[in-house]
């Protein structure tokens, strides 16, 4: 038989529904594939060997008693370390969190489960979330399987290079400003942020709460659209979640892949074809565009002036949010608690434990959003970059007037090599150019492999209105067919 | 000119409450500079008129069935906790001692 580690989820899911292999073997063997390759990509934070195996036993049990099985019953998952599991520690890539274990759930950890999943453990991550390269984890970097002295993005590099490292076929990331689609390029992966509430942010631990989603990264499209539809939908526990059923990804992936696009039109976001992208990007992304021209879409340019303020009023916006959301980081409900001798005082206990719990990109973060939201810079940042967000999203609008999705590379560069960008933290930011629109304006997005540049992966980002989430899967599965998935050469 | 003093990110540290050393005030002091200057081109955009957007989903008085569901127990909700006392979170000191007594 051949490796059960280099199947999609779908082949896995078959298998072990006609009963071929059992889900306990198909864990067995992507825990014995972590084994043996995570010592040199550092994809996992925490590994759960006896609670998959137990998962994967039910499974099994399931299917003796005559049960019938979900589309991804006994497929293991990797989790992002960012949603809390029921005993399981989550640190968020943060020492302030360090061997914390929560007392519940995550809805959508609770909604793999209940699909009949197996989660195999979480992966690492950039603390909070924070970050294009993994590279500010608290806990050592993740390294990109197509060459591990590259990044494999940011911040859900842990998710992508466990699915280009074969140790897991499906994982779940978050994304705030390209946390999934950006890992997802670079690693040669698929990556998936939903439209905004339509996947929940409860156990979610929040960085920006206007912009989190949650959402599928696989290794093909198919695959990605089936974990969507099984974490998706309304969830009464996040009073953003959207009251609407999921859309039809599934059939729209299944149509995607047909390899008809024709009556498709697709928008070229014209501020994005030209500038900011490195040549062989640009030029991975030009011959995908042609792809997709005789796969029967049409093509036209669009522009959406206001996007190239996107990223400056996303860096107002989203730190504003977390100097806010990260003061219940207090060293007194949960987590590190530093200097606490009996004499300091509260608040000179609360500073050292987050000087000693956060590192340098969360600690910068907190203070340019305590700047953005402080009286007399209020309008003049945090309130003008609101407006900005509202141009950007009429221009969305705008645009979908015209044509069915909009179309971009999803990074402006290949992986880059580990520290290449640590030094100035703005050149780190630029790595989210393309993806921070789509976040402002809380419509989906998928980045989808669609060439090499200098041997290392380039992904091609759809992005399409709110709650069309189906429409970029389409997209993304046509473009699939014709360009295939992408294998790393050394492990 | 530069768009924040050093003097600037220490009151934001202590703002944040976060005990920066004297090694990071330098570093942040260029770092955060360098991000202001940057974002301030949102000011670039002429938006006097603009109505501003804090979230995408145009949600407002979400409610739910008030149905009682099981909870946490205290034990639970306190197992993440640096300390605990009698049921409660326990917390260093609030109040000054000359206060306090």
């Amino acid at each position: 038989m051949t490796d059960i580690t280099r199947m999609t989820a779908t082949q896995i899911a078959e298998l072990v529904a006609s009963g071929e292999t059992s889900a306990v073997e198909v864990t067995r063997a992507h825990l014995d594939r972590i084994a043996a390759v995570d010592g040199q990509v550092n994809a996992f934070l925490h590994v759960d060997s006896e609670g998959a195996l137990a998962a994967a036993r039910e499974v099994d049990a399931r299917r003796s008693a005559g049960e019938e099985l979900g589309p991804l019953a006994g497929v293991p998952v990797a989790v992002k370390d960012v949603l809390t599991t029921k005993g399981v520690p989550t640190t968020v890539g943060s020492k302030i969190l360090e061997g914390w274990r929560p007392p519940y759930d995550s809805t959508i950890v609770q909604r793999l489960r209940a699909a009949g999943t197996v989660m195999l453990g979480k992966t690492n991550m950039d603390e909070f979330a924070m970050g294009s390269s993994t590279e500010y984890s608290a806990y050592g970097p993740t390294r990109n399987p197509w060459d591990t002295d590259r990044i494999p993005g940011g911040s859900g590099g842990g998710s992508a290079a466990a699915l280009a490292a074969y140790e897991a076929p499906l994982a779940i990331g978050s994304d705030t400003g390209g946390s999934i689609r950006q890992p997802g390029a670079v690693t040669g992966t698929v990556g998936a942020k939903p439209t905004y509430g339509g996947t929940s942010r409860y156990g979610l631990v929040a960085f920006s709460s206007s912009l989190d989603t949650p959402g599928p990264c696989a290794r093909t499209v198919l695959d990605a659209a089936l974990l969507h539809e099984a974490i998706g939908g309304h969830d009464p526990r996040d009073s953003t979640s959207i009251p609407a059923p999921v859309p039809d990804v599934v059939a729209a992936a299944k149509l995607g892949a047909t390899g008809d696009l024709s009556g498709v039109r697709l928008g070229i976001v014209s501020e994005f074809a030209g500038e900011g992208a490195e040549p062989g990007v640009l030029a991975a992304f030009h011959e995908a565009v042609d792809t997709l021209t005789k796969l029967g879409a049409e093509i036209v340019e669009v522009s959406c002036p206001h996007f190239r303020y996107a990223l400056p009023a996303y860096y107002l916006i989203a730190p504003s949010e977390c100097s806010s959301n990260l003061a219940r980081f207090d060293g007194v409900r949960f987590g590190l608690r530093v200097g606490d001798d009996g004499n300091r005082s509260l608040e000179e206990v609360m500073s050292l434990t987050r000087e000693a719990g956060f590192g340098a990109e969360v600690k910068r973060r907190i203070m340019i959003g305590t700047y953005a939201l402080s009286s007399g810079y209020y309008d003049a940042y945090y309130g003008q970059a609101q407006k900005v967000r509202t141009l950007i999203t009429r221009d969305f609008t705008a645009a979908f007037e015209r044509v069915d999705a909009l179309i971009s590379p999803t990074t402006p560069f290949v992986a880059f090599p580990l520290g290449a960008r640590t030094s100035d933290p703005y050149q780190m930011y630029l790595a989210d150019l393309f993806t921070i629109p789509t976040n402002l304006y809380g419509g989906p997005g998928i980045s989808v492999p669609c060439g090499l540049s200098d041997g290392l992966p380039v992904g091609l980002q759809v992005m399409a209105p709110t709650m069309a989430d189906d429409r970029m899967y389409r997209v993304a599965a046509a473009l699939e067919s014709a360009v295939g998935t992408l294998t790393p050469p050394q492990l | 000119m530069a768009a924040i003093s050093r003097e600037e990110v220490a009151h934001l540290a202590r703002l944040s409450r976060l005990a920066v050393t004297e090694e990071e005030l330098d570093t942040f002091a260029g770092q955060l500079d360098v991000i202001l200057q940057a974002v301030a081109q949102v000011g670039e955009v002429a938006a006097a008129d603009i109505p501003p957007t804090s979230h995408s989903v145009p949600l407002t008085n979400v409610l739910r069935e008030d149905v009682v569901t099981p909870g946490l127990t205290p034990q639970e909700a306190l197992s993440g906790a640096p300390d605990a006392e009698e049921q409660r979170f326990r917390v260093p000191r609030i109040l000054d001692e000359d206060v306090a007594s």
